[in-house]
Formats: C-alpha cells, sequence, structure tokens
C-alpha cells in the first residue's frame, strides 16, 4: 500500500484497493463515487489521467480510469461496475478535461452514456454511414452483417 | 481569403491521404487570416484493433498490434508484450531487455529525424528536409540488418525478442551511431543559428503548461510545455534504468521547442544505445511461456510520440478478453485545440505538424466558394513557405 493509497482510502472509506504489483494498484468504487474519486486523484494528488477502458462482463459494464502518478511511476486504476439495465455513469469530463475523447468513444463502441458531458458525439464514426446504436465491442455484437462483402456496383 | 475580418470561414484540412498512418480531419475555424477555433473529426482510419485483438491468441497479438502505426511499429507490441507480462507475472532475461531498449531507440531517433525533415519542408526548408531524411535512412538500414526489415521490425515476444542482436553488428551499429550523432549536431545548430528559422517557430503555436496537464498531453508535445514526464525514467522498464541519460524537457511550449526537445532527445538516444552496446550481458534472449494466467496487467513505454498505454485481461484462454489499445496521438491531438488558436493560416500547418501527428491530411486542404476552389494543400504549403520568405527578406534588409 502507497501514502495514496491510504488517503484514497480514508476519503473514499467504502472503496476496495487491490495491488497488483507494487506499480499497479486498483482501487474499486461505487458508481456515485466516480466524478469524486477521479476528481481527488487528478487534482489533489496530482496524477496523469492515461486513459479510460471499458469492458463488457457477466456481472455488467465495468469501467475503468488509469491514472498515472508520474512522481512514483505507479498507475492506479479506478474500477466501477454497472450493471447492463442501465448503462450510464457521470461523466469525469467537466473534472478531467482529458476524459473527452475516450468517453466518447466508449460511448460509441461500447453504448455506455455519460451524463454531463459537454459534447458526446461519436468520436469514430460521425462521418460514416455506421448505424448508431451498434456497439462492437459489446459480447451480444454480431459481426455477421458487417462482414458480408457487398456486392460491387460497376457503374 | 475575404478581407472582412468579420466572416467567420471554415477551412477544411482532410481528411484522407492513404500514405500515412493518422487521417484526421480538421476544421480550422478562421476570421480572415486569423484562426480562432478547431474542431477535430477522426476515425478515418479506424481498423478496430481492440476488436480483433480479443479474437487473437496471445502471440498473434503483437503481429497486429505492430501494425498500428508504421513509423513507431516497435511502440505497440514493446507495450503489449509488457501488459501481458505483467498480467502473467512472466520475467524477461537481462540480454532481451536489452535489445527491447536498442531497437526502442534506434526507432525514436528515425521517428524525430522524420518530424524535423518535414517540418523543414513545411517552412520552405527543403535542404533541412533532404538532409534529416538522408541521415533517418542508415537507421533504417540498420533494421533491416538486425531485424530482417525496415519497419514492422517484429522483435518482441511475450517473454524476450525473437531476434539476437549478433557481435558482428555491433561495430555497424556503433558507425552509424556515430554518423548520426554528428549530423543532428549539425543539423542542431544550423536550425538554431537560422534566424529565419527561429521567426517562424518561436512564439508560434504555444501550449500552456496548465493546458497540457489538464489535457493529458504526453510525449514531446509536454515536455515541450515543461512537463516533466518520460515514462522510461518514471517507470523503468527494459534496460532504461541500467544506463545514464537525462530527460529532455522545455519551459517555452511553442513549436522551436517541441523541434529542441525532439533533436537532443535524438542525441540521448544515441547515448542510451552506445552504453546497451557495452553493458549488455550475454545469456538467452527469452523465457518460454506456457499460458497467461488470469488477471489484469498494464504495459506501458515511451513512443516517439509519447507514452503508449496497452491494458489486456486474462481469463486464462489462449486469447486476451479485453486489450484496450491507447496510441499518445490520442491525448495529443486534442491540444491542437488549444495551440493553433489565434495565429495565422500560414502558421497553423505548422503547429498542427507540431504534435507530430498525420501530415497527410494538409496536403489535402481545400476551400470552397460558391463551388470554385480557392484554396488547396499546396496553397497553404505555398503560404507556409512565402511567411519564410518574407521574414528572410526583411532580415535582408
Amino acid at each position: 500500500m502507497t501514502e495514496i493509497t491510504k488517503q484514497f482510502q480514508r476519503r473514499f472509506a467504502d472503496s476496495e484497493v487491490q495491488a497488483w504489483n507494487p506499480r499497479r494498484y486498483y482501487l474499486a468504487v461505487e458508481r456515485d463515487k466516480v466524478v469524486a474519486a477521479a476528481e481527488f486523484l487528478f487534482r489533489e494528488i496530482g496524477c496523469r489521467f492515461s486513459i479510460a477502458t471499458g469492458i463488457d462482463t457477466r456481472d455488467g459494464f465495468e469501467i475503468l480510469y488509469h491514472f498515472s502518478h508520474d512522481a512514483s511511476g505507479v498507475i492506479y486504476t479506478l474500477k466501477t461496475l454497472v450493471p447492463k439495465d442501465d448503462p450510464q455513469v457521470a461523466s469525469i469530463t467537466p473534472k478531467v478535461p482529458a476524459a473527452n475523447w475516450i468517453e466518447r468513444e466508449m460511448k460509441e463502441l461500447l453504448g455506455i452514456d455519460f451524463p454531463g458531458h459537454p459534447n458526446l458525439k461519436p468520436l469514430l464514426t460521425s462521418d460514416t454511414d455506421w448505424e448508431p446504436c451498434q456497439y462492437p465491442l459489446r459480447r451480444d455484437f454480431d459481426r455477421e452483417p458487417h462482414v458480408k462483402p457487398k456486392p460491387w456496383d460497376d457503374k | 481569403m475575404s478581407d472582412d475580418k468579420s466572416a467567420r470561414r471554415i477551412v477544411p484540412i482532410g481528411p484522407y491521404h492513404p500514405l500515412q498512418e493518422e487521417p484526421e480531419f480538421f476544421k480550422l475555424i478562421v476570421e480572415g487570416e486569423k484562426v480562432v477555433g478547431l474542431e477535430i473529426e477522426l476515425g478515418y482510419n479506424h481498423r478496430g484493433h481492440e476488436y480483433l485483438a480479443q479474437r487473437m491468441t496471445w502471440d498473434q497479438v503483437p503481429f497486429l498490434v505492430e501494425r498500428i502505426c508504421g513509423i513507431c511499429s516497435n511502440s505497440h507490441p514493446f507495450a503489449f508484450v509488457m501488459a501481458a507480462e505483467d498480467c502473467g507475472r512472466i520475467e524477461v532475461p537481462e540480454r532481451a531487455k536489452f535489445i527491447r531498449t536498442i531497437t526502442h531507440e534506434l526507432e525514436r531517433i528515425h521517428s524525430h529525424l522524420l518530424w524535423v525533415g518535414l517540418a523543414g519542408h513545411f517552412i520552405g526548408y527543403n535542404t533541412v528536409w533532404m538532409w534529416a531524411w538522408k541521415y533517418r535512412e542508415p537507421v533504417l538500414d540498420l533494421f533491416e540488418m538486425i531485424t530482417g526489415n525496415r519497419n514492422h521490425y517484429a522483435m518482441n515476444k511475450i517473454g524476450g525478442v525473437r531476434r539476437d542482436i549478433l557481435p558482428e553488428h555491433v561495430p555497424d551499429i556503433r558507425k552509424v551511431l556515430d554518423l548520426v550523432e554528428e549530423k543532428v549536431k549539425m543539423l542542431t545548430a544550423a536550425v538554431l543559428d537560422d534566424p529565419v528559422i527561429l521567426a517562424r517557430l518561436e512564439g508560434v503555436g504555444i501550449l500552456p503548461k496548465r493546458d497540457a496537464i489538464d489535457l493529458g498531453v504526453v510525449g514531446p508535445t509536454a515536455r515541450a510545455s515543461g512537463v516533466d514526464i518520460d515514462v522510461r525514467r518514471d517507470e523503468p522498464h527494459a534496460a532504461y534504468d541500467r544506463v545514464g541519460w537525462n530527460v529532455v524537457v522545455f519551459p517555452e511550449g511553442d513549436v522551436l521547442a517541441k523541434a529542441k526537445v525532439r533533436l537532443v532527445e535524438s542525441l540521448e538516444s544515441v547515448k542510451i544505445i552506445r552504453a546497451c552496446l557495452e553493458r549488455m550481458p550475454d545469456g538467452p534472449i527469452e523465457n518460454r511461456v506456457e499460458e497467461i494466467a488470469p488477471g489484469e496487467g498494464i504495459g506501458r513505454t515511451e513512443a516517439p510520440r509519447g507514452e503508449v498505454f496497452h491494458y489486456v485481461r486474462s481469463d486464462g484462454s489462449n486469447m486476451p478478453v479485453r486489450h484496450k489499445v491507447r496510441a499518445p496521438s490520442f491525448m495529443n491531438l486534442i491540444s491542437n485545440e488549444i495551440a493553433v488558436k489565434g495565429y495565422s493560416v500560414a502558421d497553423a500547418a505548422l503547429c498542427l505538424a507540431a504534435v507530430d501527428p498525420c501530415y497527410c491530411c494538409t496536403e489535402r486542404l481545400a476551400a470552397f466558394e460558391d463551388g470554385k476552389l480557392r484554396f488547396d494543400g499546396k496553397e497553404l504549403l505555398r503560404r507556409s513557405q512565402e511567411k519564410t520568405e518574407r521574414i528572410r527578406a526583411r532580415m535582408r534588409r
């Protein structure tokens, strides 16, 4: 445990800290604490927001926010679980501007909604004919219609 | 452009050019000559690597991620194998760590020289362009000698590297390092001594330190704004903690600072490779890996453009359950929205190129008005080069 994880646990009493190795800590919090926890890591501790990952698991969508503490070379990953029937979590972008694009990407590819995001339009497919509400990173995504070759229009 | 200062117009740059790796679409919002805003659209080259990686075996993924980027094609497999090693708690032999470091630093040299050349071309210094690329060539030849390929080296595998650096390669590597060091020093002196280049680069495209931290920018873009981060030092991996070297930081935040960071960094890379060649121990170059145990792992390394971040999760099967890739440009590009504001259209190409994303887009610049072409990529290049000429003429007087 580092000084930062101790501080984190004092602030967020019901959080769960897991040490994978001395450079990788996973901090699990409830969904409604995500914004406060991200703001704590970013503003008070001075971590750099590296990226976020969304994972479709059996129990729900897991959202991971990776914060890099560059002074010590440790990555603190904030973890939360979002139920499948209500896939949304408050946006951290107003507090952590660096999360702007990745939240747009997660909305687009995994279908997680981020209320509070200033501009949640698709990041990658805004200029394509990709229909919205098809989420390729979900387990139940059917790729068959997308891999069938389209007939060549030889005009 | 129109003389009407109050009229806002959009100058589209991009979106697509098949030659380089990252097509983006920049919408420059301009008032007369001045840039007042920027919107970025991307996704033109989205190939679904994360989706694909989850359907490949652990040994196949390095080959897939190697193809994410053609210029820094060592960084992604390097970060991925470290993520897998973190996840499976796999040790890597010492010699493999040194070989990984050497290939990684050679890649940094060739990538930075590529950028210097293109930046020179943008401001109308084609000599800089030709020189930088001329001295980049021997580095690519080195890669061909060591790995068999000028690009896509395929050196990394989980548990080690795939090819050894043979003793007969070492004298050739040293010879190229001597050449590169001499020429980069010459190029640095030539660039920094030229008043016209200084006038073009100094104070242009400033990214303040505060914004750099807020936007989480990485690599030379961050270090040129005074943010002292470098994954090679902050989280020592491979052989970076075995050799002495310095992190190059400049506080100004303008294009000149970014150029200086890259030039000086190339010299640091030369230093690292020399020390690695000296201290490289003998021994095996890979550990046999039976399986990746269930768990999760993060691997990251400093690519030429900044931190590359890979996250993997394993359930003990032969494929990753989830594989997240974050390239440095994903964080750096958004900083253009700040860095380009307030400068002229002639400087825009340079500002957008300063974070070292993809230059291809500027070649496709086209502004239409009433269906007639007013402006295209050549025009932007011409404007940029003309501005250099104007400064040059002014200095002569």
